[in-house]
């Protein structure tokens, strides 16, 4: 546990970095409820909060999540893995193909074990070649994404006459009993806060997919096994200083191996999840690079499960407003420049008066484009989880700590 | 240099020939071969037991490729679609060779494709000013869309490889934002599909006429930049600068070499070779852009790049033997064999080619190991021996 307690220290040496109050994250987290509820009542875009909207977030954020958690255990054991996104295709063909002969939960197992195929030619190539691990994961992409295209052809297509699997078996999805009737009837009202919060909370407990139940699950167990077991102690020193982890006897291949395989069996699951439960059929180029917003939504959540999981629900919050097709999206830009201008005051009133100043103008941008347009254009929202990665990289890179010997060759002996 | 030169003016013509091939180090070569040929070979191998799982004869597969490749309109439409690629491999090397990881080639090159043919479209102009607007524009919209990795690199320390992937995203959706009527795009009339306004004939580059078809003119465009990309790298200043500041920051920055500005010039360098790798197809083929554009330019490029090792030969004739794969899928879908394997060999060659050369770096790694041991042996065994004999006079 040594390493954690000196990770903890560190974030508080550096001020106010990650490590935020527990009170303050509650504080933060209403703030944003009555923000958007206000935005909600002041717009009338009801779908801000409806429980439409927030189901179809969470169905959206659980292969962006899945995807991003295994670039967590990846990375978190010393691996870039830019493959995520071939592993998440191995996924979404292996589980249609598994599901349609055996029945669903078999497609689920061999969609996991498609991705785990190729986490664990990524370790191949990266741990025992010592390749670079940028390369291997571009190559892995193409790789897979050849590789189904073959397949499938050699597959489904002789059967359905298109690289389009025959519909997939369902996997079971519940509403929970007795809540969910009673809070659509609360969300109806469109009061203030309460119907808002109805709304949300609805959206978490109705039509609720096995996977989703299962990617939550998987979330807090490896916030678990990483963070508060020796196992993950050790995974993470590979990580961090993997010389130092060798010298403590720990075998830092093995360790890599395993997380490496493991990162690539939940893209894989995230595929799945895509394949049946987002659709009922698998589709050439079906993850649109869902794989590449799981990095992206790891890297906004500084390397952590609880962050992670907060990019890739924003990212799918964004996906569904626009997916919806409702003028919601729009409603959301006045949201920004209420958040962009909060963030100028409490700026200003600690006295970083330039920045204060940048916030503002960016404030009265959103606000001038919310003011002269009716809508947003499709293509544009699309750009947002992009755009948000990029402007979270410009201005926080300080403040995000990737694991220290992230993406360094490493070979066996080479401290001595 | 000087050497090859004083022992080829002492002798006669043969022996100065013989002179330069004894200066080669062969095993250096051989070395540097045979991991491309591992590779190709490992594919080749992978691909037959594919095809042979699946029913299929692999030798037969293999004849039809060569036999179709060397067909004289094959060769020329391989030559044609080998332009592009080498142009993208060339802004991949470019990054490489600096430790640079432009893995945004992808999105430059939409970009660079998508400007050029707007401008190039709107403005009324004679052709060929419009050609060289193309041109211009193409390279600046690739090089400053490159440019926002650069400068999120060397102003906030953010890691080119992930903005560069981001950058990618939004460029594709924001081409399909600007690819609308009511945007930029136009729409001919009766048709459905949305391109850029598509440039008069007269604005199209000049091709060779040859007996197998028309050779792009871009060709020659391809050779000089590759032949100015070598002399850039090995004959310049500020090659010998952007290759130490890739090997090492430190040593770069000893010898008074502005590390962030060799950053910013090699980011901006490589998009704009990006850039440009959109324009012949532009200039010599479609005349507009719009969304059938070849896909994935930029990650072929990336594959060419490792396959040639950096260097404006080798990306060459991986750009070659990519056109040759393209093309032959288009005949193989004929004869009854899924186009799409050759997807497979291409994917299985990028991935066994880092290996190969990983494996031969080490296995040469290895021998000079123990040849300078052997050496070094030998050397005190003498020492020893001559002592030995000193002292027994």
């Amino acid at each position: 546990m040594s390493t954690s307690s000196i990770v903890v220290k560190n974030d508080k040496q550096d001020g106010k970095r990650v490590g935020m109050r527990r009170s303050t994250v509650y504080f933060l987290i209403a703030l944003a409820l009555i923000g958007v509820s206000a935005v909600r009542a002041l717009t009338s875009a009801t779908d801000l909060t409806s429980s439409g909207q927030v189901a179809g977030t969470l169905a959206l954020a659980v292969p962006i999540g899945m995807a991003g958690l295994g670039g967590l255990w990846s990375e978190r054991s010393g691996v870039v893995n830019i493959g995520l996104e071939g592993m998440m295709i191995l996924g979404t063909f292996f589980g249609a193909w598994g599901s349609w002969h055996w029945g669903a939960w078999a497609g689920v197992l061999t969609g996991i074990l498609g991705g785990a195929l190729g986490g664990l030619l990524h370790a191949l190539v990266t741990v025992t070649f010592t390749v670079d691990h940028v390369v291997s994961g571009v190559a892995i992409n193409l790789l897979a994404l050849g590789s189904t295209q073959y397949l499938a052809s050699q597959t489904f297509q002789k059967v359905v006459g298109s690289k389009q699997s025959p519909p997939l078996a369902a996997l079971s999805s519940w509403n929970i009993p007795g809540v969910s009737p009673w809070l659509t009837k609360l969300e109806a009202h469109h009061w203030f806060f309460v119907s808002d919060v109805a709304g949300i909370l609805g959206g978490f407990v109705t039509g609720l997919s096995v996977l989703t139940v299962l990617a939550a699950a998987l979330m807090v167990g490896t916030y678990f096994l990483l963070w508060r077991t020796p196992f993950g102690l050790r995974l993470r020193s590979c990580g961090e200083n993997p010389i130092a982890a060798e010298s403590l006897g720990v075998n830092v291949y093995k360790y890599k191996y395993i997380a490496v395989v493991v990162s690539g069996a939940l893209a894989g699951l995230g595929g799945v999840f895509m394949v049946m439960v987002s659709s009922n059929v698998y589709q050439d180029g079906q993850t649109g690079g869902r794989g590449f917003i799981g990095l992206a939504a790891l890297i906004f959540g500084n390397w952590r499960v609880g962050g992670l999981s907060l990019g890739a629900m924003l990212f799918g919050y964004t996906d569904s407003l626009q997916l919806r097709g409702s003028d919601a999206v729009h409603a959301l830009l006045l949201g920004v420049a209420v958040l962009l201008a909060a963030i100028a005051i409490r700026k200003a009133l600690s006295k970083a008066y330039r920045q204060a100043v940048v916030y503002v103008v960016f404030a009265g941008v959103f606000w001038l484009w919310y003011g002269t347009t009716h809508e947003v254009a499709p293509a544009l929202v699309n750009c947002s989880p992009y755009v948000i990665t990029l402007v979270v990289l410009a201005f926080a890179s300080q403040r995000l700590r990737m694991p220290k010997a992230d993406g360094m060759p490493y070979r066996k002996g080479q401290g001595k | 240099m000087s050497d090859n030169q004083n022992a080829g003016s002492a002798g006669g013509g043969s022996s100065r020939i013989r002179a330069y091939f004894d200066r080669l180090d062969w095993e250096r070569i051989g070395l540097a071969v045979a991991a491309p040929v591992l590779a190709i070979l490992f594919a080749a191998l992978v691909t037959s037991v594919v095809l042979l799982i699946s029913g299929k004869s692999p030798t037969l597969a293999l004849s039809d490729i060569f036999s179709y490749d060397i067909h004289p309109d094959s060769t020329v439409a391989i030559l044609n679609r080998a332009t592009t690629y080498f142009l993208a491999g060339l802004a991949v090397a470019l990054g490489f060779r600096m430790n640079l990881f432009n893995i945004g080639v992808e999105g430059q090159y939409r970009i660079g494709a998508f400007f050029g043919a707007y401008v190039a479209g709107v403005v009324s102009a004679p052709g060929p000013v419009k050609i060289i607007l193309a041109i211009l524009v193409g390279v600046l919209a690739g090089a400053l869309w490159a440019g926002i990795a650069a400068v999120l690199k060397v102003t906030r320390g953010v890691n080119e490889v992930i903005a560069s992937i981001m950058l990618n995203y939004i460029a594709i959706n924001l081409i399909a934002y600007l690819l609308q009527t009511n945007t930029l795009g136009y729409q001919p009339p009766g048709s459905n599909n949305v391109s850029t306004k598509p440039l008069p004939a007269d604005a199209m580059f000049f091709t060779i006429g040859t007996y197998g078809g028309q050779i792009w003119g871009f060709v020659i465009i391809a050779v000089v930049l590759g032949v100015g990309f070598h002399l850039l790298l090995s004959r310049t200043r500020f090659g010998f600068d952007l290759r130490t500041a890739g090997q090492s920051d430190g040593a770069a920055q000893a010898s008074g070499v502005n590390v962030k500005r060799m950053i910013l010039t090699a980011l901006l360098l490589s998009g704009g070779l990006a850039g440009l790798a959109g324009i012949p197809e532009l200039l010599q083929d479609a005349g507009s852009y719009n969304l059938t554009f070849p896909p994935g330019i930029g990650f072929t490029g990336i594959a060419i790049a490792l396959l040639g090792r950096n260097n404006p030969i080798g990306i060459a004739l991986g750009a070659l033997m990519w056109g040759a794969f393209d093309r032959a899928s288009n005949q193989l879908g004929f004869d009854g064999f899924q186009p799409e394997i050759t997807l497979i060999i291409e994917g299985t060659i990028v991935i066994s080619v880092v290996v190969a050369y990983e494996l031969v770096r080490r296995y040469g790694l290895k021998r000079q190991q123990s040849r300078v041991g052997r050496e070094l042996a030998a050397a005190a065994a003498q020492a020893a021996g001559s002592k030995n004999k000193e002292a027994a006079a």
